[in-house]
């Protein structure tokens, strides 16, 4: 299958990030367009298309925008989440750092459709680099006139709102976005009542990804048929996939939806040289681990799953035979254990007992049995914590013992550091570049 | 009005039941005497489902879900830990889970023996522990305030108290700091936890995390014998725990009483006990020849108190002061009336005047049950008179500020500043100086026109003039409800059995008489500082004083016969609330030779011969005094003067107080109020120290510059630290500045 640079085709020209380089290839004709139309049909356009959030969750985002109530004299948010943070996901970064005009023309037309006159933007706050990006290119919005009062002549007000995190992976869940939005501590709320009834400022509000939002205007432009020319069925369009790890070309690479991992693999130019695809995930930290003979399944959202795993954010993380399952997992847990927000009882203790274990066992120190209490903590957490973050921190454990038990116990008398060097794993040993 | 509830079926373990839609499933559980264990469910505050422990399973659901949190709909079906395993397991879960990182030292640990965290983890957790790392430590313990101590280690983050602090008392100061394991509660670095309900927190902790200063290490909980009280400090009518060990008074908490203090009380109902047992009066006392106070028998002090008051007789007059219970105040009723035959009485102990005697007449005594908490919570409107709340009647404060947030019941106050309290009641404030205050109650009519609107007036209504006839005439126009919200515990009952001067003279006028035409005084409970007139003075010209106290004071220096009588925890008896109600409570230190002033005024009248029964009937027959206008003084502020608006805190230089200083630490400092106008034309710079003179009195405080608050009027609260002036609002003072 070959790639469709939809959202990347320009990120190669030099002011592909400015609104005149976005302009050069047709930028700001969607939002013409659907200024002219009424907003219901533009809600009814991306249900029809079939777009699925590209958070992770992949819920319709059609289906999502209905359930803002409308007619209700409140008013209505539109929020970005642009808090990209999770381990191997490093999609929406690189789209707001050469493609902002993208996103920022899908707020207008969303927000045109939920009748939102006020936008925010939630960017992860550790990349200065993409908030400077992002805030020019909304400033160069506004001066050509495509945010701000009157919008091209419309009547439709807009403002938008880019607003920096302060480091924390759990503002990356909506509701917990939304606390920090409006300045509290985040941590998620209490469901119901849903954001799309009571959200931000307790207003019906609307969250969603960048990635999704960026997809709007090319949507607007080139029909529901063109969209679903590609993907499935279940899964049209196409798809930022950032292809990270052992691999000679690591980067993002814009493919169908359906796209097997080996062919999103050759055009990645294979797994480095030499060496052999020990596990891979598709999409982020959060969701279990595959082996390579599962390369070959279409990467959509039914037939991951179908295979035991979710295509989450849609950024696969590839690693040979140098990695150390033990100590990847233990890092990833380190991770979740940094980053639960402590609200809860399973995730804030269940984090700290896992990494505490992993740690162990990673130094070499532990027993068989540790191993099956591991799996019974996971069990303890997942499903059983406030937001779908603690159920991502019980995933990876159980999924690395299933394909790899042998590593696990072997990691109870051998520090993982023996069994594995690691800098054989590192991209100067032996990596093309 | 009608309300509809619509029912709806569900089943818990097997059991069907029909319930109103929109209860939680955890409530459900409890009416049909199922336990769910829990710790962050608490029903009086918002659901958070933080915990985890409560997760049950409801068929059709693939995850077990928190009963805290989801209410039942119709048709549901729900499995607690008794039927699911699938609940069972998660609960179990949860439970070794917030074992981990807890420090596990019960033994040492106040909560142990009543901890939530230790019942249930017999009920639901498993005897050894599969955690074998290192646990989480943190220094231990952290004080939040100078009362409230956080142990860190110890919290199992169920955000109880800083839901509590957020959603009751409005005073959120402490919140959750941190993320994962290393949460922890904390507050910030320039604001402790100076709540006056802080303690609440400590009591609803389900761990060990949250200690008093006062309780921590003092006692194991089965080692107390606890009883149910009634709060003695103020009018509110709390019910309390009183928690005693060895005969001492250990620690008190507040008691379930939904339709008064819910489950509530304030820090000083809970912390202020140690004046029941420190400097007590340990045996009656005579003045013997050489005019020494000597210790003497009860029999002689009796028949020595007997005589002089015989003598007396008529001539006597009778000052209780407001905190007495029912039978006292009846008994001393009874003795003035009928033993003594005067007409001399008063039990207020602070400022008052002949026209709140008419307008208690009137409005309030014998009246029974009137205006409720409940009534409160449903009122559309709530106007406030001479009354702050928070400071002089926080259970009132507490429910105001419930209905106000919840019901939307809008609150006024006409008060010289927007306080911290109205505030909090979202209450909006119509600013009046002492001088305004009756213009200020001809023009509040329209925020009380609602049907079932109310008018609370405070005690201190009584020192403006004019003020209460406004309130009658406001009442009777608008159809407004009225109820009168006296400070101190025994005021209601006192006023009920008929300690008011309706045909004789007031407190003022009392002490002015006496060693002219009122040769005896028999007195009770009353403070020097509580009265503007002289009453040490006024007893050293008296020709013969019989004082009933429990602690020394100097009014029982210059008494002729001092009689000991016995504390709230030594007797029965009953205080009648603000709202009418009567709240008893029973002996909770049996304490032998303990006599109750009613118990006291018996023997003296044996001693004198006489016999007396009591009258609870008093004002089916009682002449009610015309209302009479008090005129109101004319106020001329002249140049560097203000007038005096000022109201005691919660927590103050109070003699019920005393010995506690670790609630005398998180009490509010004093603070000159003056508006910006007003500190221009007085030269008063924010935040540098003000003096405030009158009549030979000066305190001294900061200067805290007030936008919105009346001209021409300084406030300074009435018996803080360095701020006692003992003079009624609507005294023209003199104020000075000092540099910034």
């Amino acid at each position: 299958m070959t790639l469709t640079p939809v959202l990347t085709a320009h990120w190669d020209e030099p002011d592909s990030y400015t609104i005149s380089g976005y302009q050069r290839h047709g930028g700001y004709t969607a939002v013409k367009k659907a200024l002219k139309q009424a907003p219901d049909d533009i809600i009814t356009l991306v249900k029809d298309s079939g777009l699925r959030g590209r958070g992770g969750a992949g819920f319709p985002t059609g289906l999502k925008w209905s359930f803002v109530p409308q007619g209700d004299g409140k008013p209505h948010y539109l929020v970005v989440n642009a808090d990209e943070s999770e381990p191997g996901a490093c999609k929406d970064i690189p789209l707001m750092l050469s493609n902002p005009h993208s996103l920022i023309e899908g707020i207008i037309i969303a927000s045109f459709a939920m009748r939102s006159n006020n936008a925010f933007i939630y960017l992860r706050g550790e990349v200065p680099h993409v908030f400077r990006r992002v805030n020019s290119a909304i400033k160069e919005a506004y001066a050509a006139g495509y945010l701000g009062k009157n919008i091209q002549g419309s009547g439709f007000d807009l403002d938008v709102v880019l607003h920096a995190g302060a480091g924390a992976y759990i503002c990356g869940e909506e509701t917990a976005l939304l606390d920090s939005l409006e300045g509290r501590r985040g941590q998620p709320r209490l469901k119901p009542p849903f954001p799309a009834v009571a959200g931000l400022y307790a207003s019906p509000s609307c969250v969603n990804n960048v990635e999704t939002i960026a997809n709007i205007p090319y949507i607007v432009n080139n029909g529901v048929d063109w969209f679903r020319s590609m993907g499935t069925e279940k899964s049209p369009g196409f798809k930022l996939f950032a292809v990270s790890g052992h691999v000679n070309r690591p980067g993002i690479y814009e493919a169908p939806l359906g796209i097997t991992m080996r062919e999103l693999l050759e055009h990645a130019g294979g797994v480095r040289n030499g060496h052999k695809v020990k596990f891979w995930l598709p999409g982020g930290s959060s969701v279990p681990m595959l082996t390579p003979d599962l390369l070959d399944t279409p990467l959509t959202y039914e037939d991951i799953a179908a295979a035991g795993s979710m295509l989450g954010t849609g950024t696969p993380m590839i690693f040979d035979e140098t990695t150390s399952v033990v100590r990847a997992v233990t890092g990833w847990l380190a991770f979740y254990k940094h980053e639960s927000c402590g609200k809860c009882t399973p995730c804030r203790e269940g984090t700290y007992w896992l990494s505490d274990v992993l740690h162990r066992l990673e130094e070499g120190h532990g027993t068989e049995a540790d191993l099956d209490k591991l799996v019974e903590v996971c069990a303890q957490i997942a499903g059983r914590s406030f937001c779908a973050l603690g159920d991502a921190a019980a995933t990876p454990f159980p999924a690395a013992l299933k394909h790899f038990r042998e590593e696990f116990v072997q990691a109870t008398t051998t520090p993982a550091n023996e069994s594995f060097d690691p800098a054989a794993a590192t991209v100067f040993a032996g990596a093309t570049r | 009005m009608t309300v509809t509830t619509q029912l709806v079926t569900v089943t818990v373990d097997g059991v069907t039941v029909e319930v109103p839609a929109g209860t939680l499933i955890i409530r459900v559980a409890e009416m049909l005497g199922t336990a769910i264990p829990r710790f962050c469910d608490h029903p009086l505050l918002d659901p958070v489902a933080a915990c985890r422990m409560c997760l049950v399973e409801i068929e059709g659901q693939g995850k077990p879900q928190p009963s805290c949190a989801v209410t039942v709909t119709d048709g549901m079906i729900v499995k607690t830990q008794h039927s699911s395993e699938m609940a069972a397991k998660a609960q179990a879960g949860v439970m070794e889970f917030l074992l981990i990182n807890h420090p596990l030292d019960c033994p040492i640990c106040d909560k142990g023996g009543e901890c939530p965290l230790q019942n249930q983890a017999m009920t639901a957790g498993q005897g050894e522990t599969r955690f074998d790392g290192t646990k989480r430590t943190f220094p231990k313990p952290i004080n939040v305030s100078a009362q409230v101590l956080l142990d860190r280690e110890r919290c199992v983050s169920c955000a109880r108290c800083t839901r509590f602090a957020d959603q009751i008392a409005g005073d959120p100061f402490i919140s959750l700091l941190e993320r994962g394991a290393k949460q922890q509660v904390g507050i910030s670095s320039d604001q402790p936890f100076d709540s006056y309900f802080s303690g609440n927190t400590i009591q609803i902790c389900p761990v060990g995390a949250l200690t008093s200063a006062k309780y921590r290490f003092r006692s194991r909980p089965f080692d107390l014998v606890s009883s149910p009280t009634a709060c003695e400090h103020c009018a509110a009518g709390c019910a309390l725990r009183t928690d005693v060990r060895r005969n001492t008074v250990m620690r008190r908490l507040a008691w379930d009483a939904p339709e008064v203090n819910e489950e509530w009380n304030c820090d000083k109902g809970r912390f202020a006990f140690p004046y029941l047992t420190d400097g007590r009066i340990q045996s009656p006392l005579v003045r013997d020849e050489d005019g020494n106070l000597i210790p003497a028998s009860w029999p002689e002090a009796l028949r020595v108190a007997a005589a002089g008051l015989k003598k007396s007789g008529a001539s006597t007059a009778v000052l209780t002061g407001g905190r007495l219970t029912n039978e006292d105040a009846l008994a001393y009723a009874g003795f003035a009336r009928k033993v003594l035959g005067t007409k001399d009485v008063d039990f207020r102990a602070r400022a008052a005047s002949d026209e709140e005697t008419s307008f208690l007449a009137h409005h309030v005594a014998g009246s029974g049950l009137g205006v409720t908490y409940a009534d409160l919570e449903a009122a559309p409107s709530v106007l406030l008179v001479g009354f702050e709340p928070e400071d002089e009647s926080p259970i009132v404060f507490l429910r105001l500020r419930k209905a106000a947030l919840k019901g939307g019941t809008k609150v006024y106050a006409i008060a010289p500043f927007l306080t911290a309290g109205l505030a909090k009641m979202k209450g909006t404030l119509i600013a009046a100086s002492p001088a305004e205050e009756v213009n200020a109650i001809v023009g509040a009519a329209g925020y009380v026109q609602d049907a079932g609107s109310i008018v609370l007036v405070g005690e201190r209504a009584a020192q403006t003039p004019g003020l209460l006839t406004a309130v009658s005439a406001l009442v009777t126009s608008t159809g407004a409800k009225l109820a009168w919200v006296p400070r101190r515990a025994g005021e209601r009952g006192a006023l009920d059995a008929g300690l008011l001067p309706v045909d004789g003279r007031n407190t003022t006028d009392i002490i002015n008489a006496l060693g002219k035409d009122i040769k005896g005084l028999l007195v009770a409970g009353v403070g020097s500082d509580d009265v503007a007139a002289d009453i040490v003075a006024g007893a050293e010209r008296a020709e013969f004083v019989v004082s009933l106290e429990t602690r020394h004071t100097d009014i029982t220096a210059v008494a002729d016969v001092v009689l000991p009588v016995a504390v709230v925890t030594e007797k029965s008896g009953t205080f009648r609330n603000w709202e009418g109600r009567d709240r008893s409570f029973n002996t909770v230190v049996p304490t032998p030779g303990a006599l109750s002033d009613a118990e006291v005024l018996g023997e003296i009248a044996s001693a004198m011969g006489e016999f007396f029964g009591v009258d609870p009937q008093f004002w089916n027959s009682a002449a009610k005094p015309a209302s009479g206008i008090s005129e109101p003084a004319a106020a001329s502020v002249g140049q560097g003067q203000a007038l005096l608006s000022t109201w005691r805190h919660l927590l103050d230089n109070g003699t019920l107080q005393e010995g506690e200083p670790y609630l005398a630490a998180t009490a509010r400092m004093a603070v000159v109020r003056v508006s910006p106008a007003t500190a221009a034309k007085l030269n008063l710079v924010d935040g540098a120290t003000a003096t405030v003179t009158a009549h030979g009195q000066s305190a001294s405080a900061p200067v805290i510059v007030t936008v919105g608050m009346a001209e021409d009027t300084v406030w300074i609260p009435a018996n803080s630290e360095g701020s006692a002036l003992g003079l009624p609002s609507g005294t023209v003072v003199n104020v000075s500045g000092g540099a910034a």
